[in-house]
C-alpha cells in the first residue's frame, strides 16, 4: 500500500468515526442508564437520514438558500428523535423495565423491524441522494489529496462537540449529574427524590437524537437506501461494547479503531471490509470481556 | 416423560404426517416449519440458562453448506449422508465458537453469537469461488436412504423425516431437561454463583447445551437445504437468527413443542401475508411480538397451558418472572 492510499484510508476512517462515534455514544448513553440494548436504535438512524434527506429536497425545491441546509440536519435529527424517542419510551420500554433483558432487547428488536417497514413505506425504496451539504463547503487539499470538507472538517468538529458537550453536562450541569446518578445507582437515586422516570426519558431522547443526528449528518455521504440501519446498529454495538458498555470516551478511541481499521480493509482486502468491526469487537472481548476502558470500580458513564 | 406426554407427541406427529400425506400443497409449509423448528428448538435450549443467542443460523448455514460440499464433491449423494457431515460440521464449529461464547452472558453472549454469525455470512458471500456468492450453493436433490426419488415422492419422504426429526428432537430434549445437566441448566439462570458452589462447572454446562443447541439447528439446516436444494448466505444472516428466537417466543419456551408450534403458526401466517401483505410483513412482526411480549409473555404454549390446564389445575407460579419455565416441563411432572 503506498503512502497515499494509506492516507486516504486515514482520512476516510476520520470521517467514518466521527459518524459511528455520534451514533454510538447514543447507544452506549441509553444502556448506561437505561440498561436496556436499544436495537431500534439502527432504525433512528435510518430515518433521521431519510428526514434531512427530504428536508434537502424541500429546500431544494423550494428555491430558498441553501445553507439552509445545514440547520435543516440538526432539526431533522431533533424532530425525529424527540418523536419517536419519546414515543419508543412511553408507550413501550416504560412498560418492560421489570421483565428480563432478554425480553427488553426483543422489544426493541420489534420496535427495529416496524420501522424497517414504516421507512419503506413512506419512502419507497428507490435510494435517495441529497449531496448540497457536501458540495457547498467545497475541498481542502491535505497533502497531495483533495478531500472533502463537510466529511473531514465537519463531521469530526460535531463529533467532538458531541464528546466534550456530553461530558460537560454529564459533569457540570444539574440535570446532567441526575442521569449519573440514576446511572450510578437507581433506587439511591429514587430514594433521594429524583423522578427516575424522567430521566429515562431525558435520557432516551438524547440517545435517540444522537442516533438521528448521525443518520442525518451522513445522508449527504451515502445513498440512503432501506437496510442502512442494520450495519450502522451492529458497527455501533461493536464499537460500544469494545468500549465498555457506558463508556463515553471510550467510544470516542473505539470508533476511530474500528472506523480506520475498516477503511483500510476497504483499500487493502476489500472483501473483508464488513469483517473488521466484528473481528475488532471479538479480538476486544476475547482479551478483556468488560471491554477496553471499562473497570468494575469506575462509573458506568 | 410420562408415556401419557409421550403418547401425545406421537399423535401430534401422527396427525401432522398424516395432513402432509392427503394435502400435497402443505408439504413445503411443514418441511419449513419442521426445519425452523429445529433450529427455534435450539434457542429453546439455551433459554433455558437464561440466554439468547441472535446469531444460531450460524449453525443452520454451517450444515447446510458442509452438506452442500459434500454433495457437490461426489456428485450428488445420500441425505443420511448429508445429515451426518452437517450434524458433525455444526457440531464441531459449535465446540470451538462455544469455547469462546460460553464466558459471556445475557447481551453480551446474544451480540457476541450475533457478530460471529455475522462474519460467517460475509464469509459465505464473499468468497465467490468456494460458496457460489450471493447466488448460494446449489447441490442435486438427494436420494432418500439409497432410493432416488422424483420430487413428489421425494417431499412426502422429506415431510415424514422432518416431522420424525422434530419428534426425536422434541422427546431428546424432554429427556435432556430432566437429566442433572439439564436441571443444571436451569441454575445457569436462577443462580450461577450456587451451582459454583456446588461444584458444577457453569461452562461446561452452558457448552454442552450450546452444542445441543446447534446440532438441532443443524438438523434442521440440511433439511432445507435438501428441499430448496441450495444453501445461500441468508440462512446465516442475521434476520434468519432473529426469526428463531422469535419462533421460539412466539410459541413459548416452556416446553420443546413450542418450537414447533411457533414455526407452524409463523410459516403458516407468512404464506398469507407474503400474499397480501408483502410491504409490511416485518411490521406486523414486530407489533405481534410487542404484543407477545406485553401481554402473553408464556408465548403459545402458555397460552395452551393456561386455557387446558389452568381450569383443572391452578397453573404453579412463574418464579422467575419469566416466560421460559411456567408449566413444569413434562420431564418434571414424574417427580
Amino acid at each position: 500500500m503506498t503512502s497515499e492510499l494509506l492516507l486516504i484510508a486515514t482520512l476516510d476512517g476520520i470521517a467514518y468515526a466521527a459518524l459511528v462515534f455520534i451514533v454510538s455514544v447514543g447507544l452506549t448513553l441509553i444502556f448506561g442508564v437505561l440498561r436496556v440494548l436499544n436495537v431500534a436504535h439502527g432504525s433512528l438512524y435510518a430515518v433521521g437520514a431519510y428526514v434531512a434527506a427530504s428536508f434537502g429536497l424541500g429546500i431544494a425545491a423550494a428555491k430558498i438558500s441553501p445553507w439552509l441546509s445545514y440547520p435543516a440536519l440538526a432539526v431533522a435529527a431533533a424532530i425525529v428523535g424527540i418523536v419517536l424517542g419519546s414515543a419508543i419510551e412511553r408507550l413501550l420500554l416504560q412498560r418492560i423495565y421489570d421483565k428480563e433483558e432478554v425480553l427488553q432487547l426483543l422489544a426493541t428488536f420489534a420496535v427495529f423491524m416496524i420501522l424497517d417497514d414504516v421507512q419503506r413505506l413512506i419512502w419507497g425504496v428507490q435510494p435517495y441522494f441529497v449531496a448540497t451539504p457536501l458540495q457547498l463547503l467545497g475541498n481542502v487539499q491535505i497533502g497531495s489529496i483533495t478531500y472533502t470538507a463537510y466529511q473531514i472538517i465537519l463531521l469530526p468538529a460535531v463529533a467532538v462537540v458531541v464528546l466534550v458537550g456530553l461530558r460537560l453536562y454529564l459533569r457540570h450541569a444539574t440535570s446532567g449529574k441526575v442521569i449519573l446518578a440514576v446511572a450510578e445507582d437507581r433506587e439511591a437515586a429514587r430514594a433521594i427524590g429524583i423522578n427516575v422516570s424522567r430521566v429515562y426519558l431525558t435520557t432516551f431522547i438524547i440517545g435517540a437524537i444522537l442516533a438521528a443526528l448521525g443518520g442525518s449528518l451522513a445522508s449527504p455521504t451515502t445513498s440512503i437506501l432501506p437496510g442502512m440501519g442494520t450495519d450502522m446498529l451492529v458497527l455501533s454495538f461493536a464499537v460500544a461494547a469494545s468500549a465498555g458498555l457506558g463508556r463515553i470516551e471510550g467510544a470516542a478511541i473505539t470508533a476511530l479503531l474500528i472506523g480506520l481499521g475498516r477503511s483500510i480493509a476497504v483499500y487493502w482486502a476489500p472483501e473483508l471490509d464488513i469483517l473488521v468491526p466484528y473481528l475488532i469487537m471479538t479480538l476486544v472481548l476475547l482479551v478483556r470481556p468488560q471491554g477496553l476502558f471499562s473497570s468494575f470500580q469506575s462509573r458506568r458513564i | 416423560m410420562s408415556w401419557r406426554g409421550l403418547g401425545g407427541l406421537v399423535l401430534a406427529a401422527l396427525i401432522l404426517a398424516a395432513v402432509g400425506y392427503w394435502l400435497p400443497w402443505t408439504r413445503t409449509l411443514l418441511i419449513i416449519a419442521m426445519s425452523k423448528g429445529l433450529a427455534a428448538l435450539g434457542i429453546i435450549v439455551l433459554l433455558r440458562a437464561g440466554q439468547v443467542s441472535f446469531g444460531h443460523a450460524m449453525f443452520f448455514a454451517a450444515s447446510a453448506y458442509a452438506a452442500g460440499f459434500v454433495s457437490r464433491a461426489l456428485g450428488g449423494t445420500d441425505i443420511a449422508v448429508m445429515l451426518i457431515v452437517g450434524v458433525v460440521a455444526a457440531a464441531a464449529l459449535s465446540a470451538v465458537v462455544g469455547l469462546f461464547v460460553v464466558r459471556y452472558r445475557q447481551i453480551f453472549f446474544g451480540m457476541l453469537n450475533l457478530a460471529l454469525s455475522m462474519v460467517l455470512y460475509s464469509i459465505l458471500e464473499k468468497f465467490f469461488e468456494i460458496t457460489g456468492g450471493s447466488d448460494g450453493l446449489r447441490m442435486r436433490r438427494p436420494s432418500m436412504f439409497g432410493l432416488v426419488l422424483d420430487r413428489n415422492d421425494f417431499d412426502l419422504a422429506l415431510v415424514f423425516l422432518s416431522i420424525g426429526f422434530a419428534l426425536l428432537a422434541t422427546v431428546g430434549v424432554l429427556v435432556y431437561f430432566a437429566s442433572p445437566l439439564g436441571q443444571a441448566l436451569r441454575a445457569i439462570k436462577s443462580n450461577e454463583t450456587r451451582l459454583e458452589y456446588i461444584g458444577v462447572s457453569a461452562r461446561s454446562v452452558l457448552l454442552i447445551s450450546y452444542v445441543i443447541s446447534a446440532v438441532t439447528g443443524a438438523v434442521g439446516g440440511v433439511l432445507l437445504a435438501a428441499l430448496q436444494e441450495l444453501a445461500s448466505p441468508s440462512f446465516s444472516y442475521w434476520i434468519q437468527s432473529g426469526e428463531f428466537v422469535f419462533i421460539a417466543i412466539l410459541g413459548g419456551a416452556a416446553h420443546p413443542i413450542g418450537a414447533f408450534a411457533g414455526a407452524l403458526v409463523y410459516e403458516g401466517v407468512q404464506i398469507y401475508a407474503s400474499a397480501f401483505a408483502t410491504d409490511v410483513w416485518e411490521l406486523i412482526l414486530g407489533l405481534v411480538i410487542v404484543g407477545i411480549i406485553l401481554f402473553a409473555p408464556r408465548g403459545l404454549v402458555g397460552l395452551a397451558y393456561e386455557t387446558f390446564a389452568g381450569r383443572a389445575r391452578k397453573a404453579p407460579a412463574d418464579d422467575s418472572g419469566a416466560i421460559y419455565d411456567v408449566a413444569p416441563a413434562a420431564g418434571e411432572q414424574r417427580q
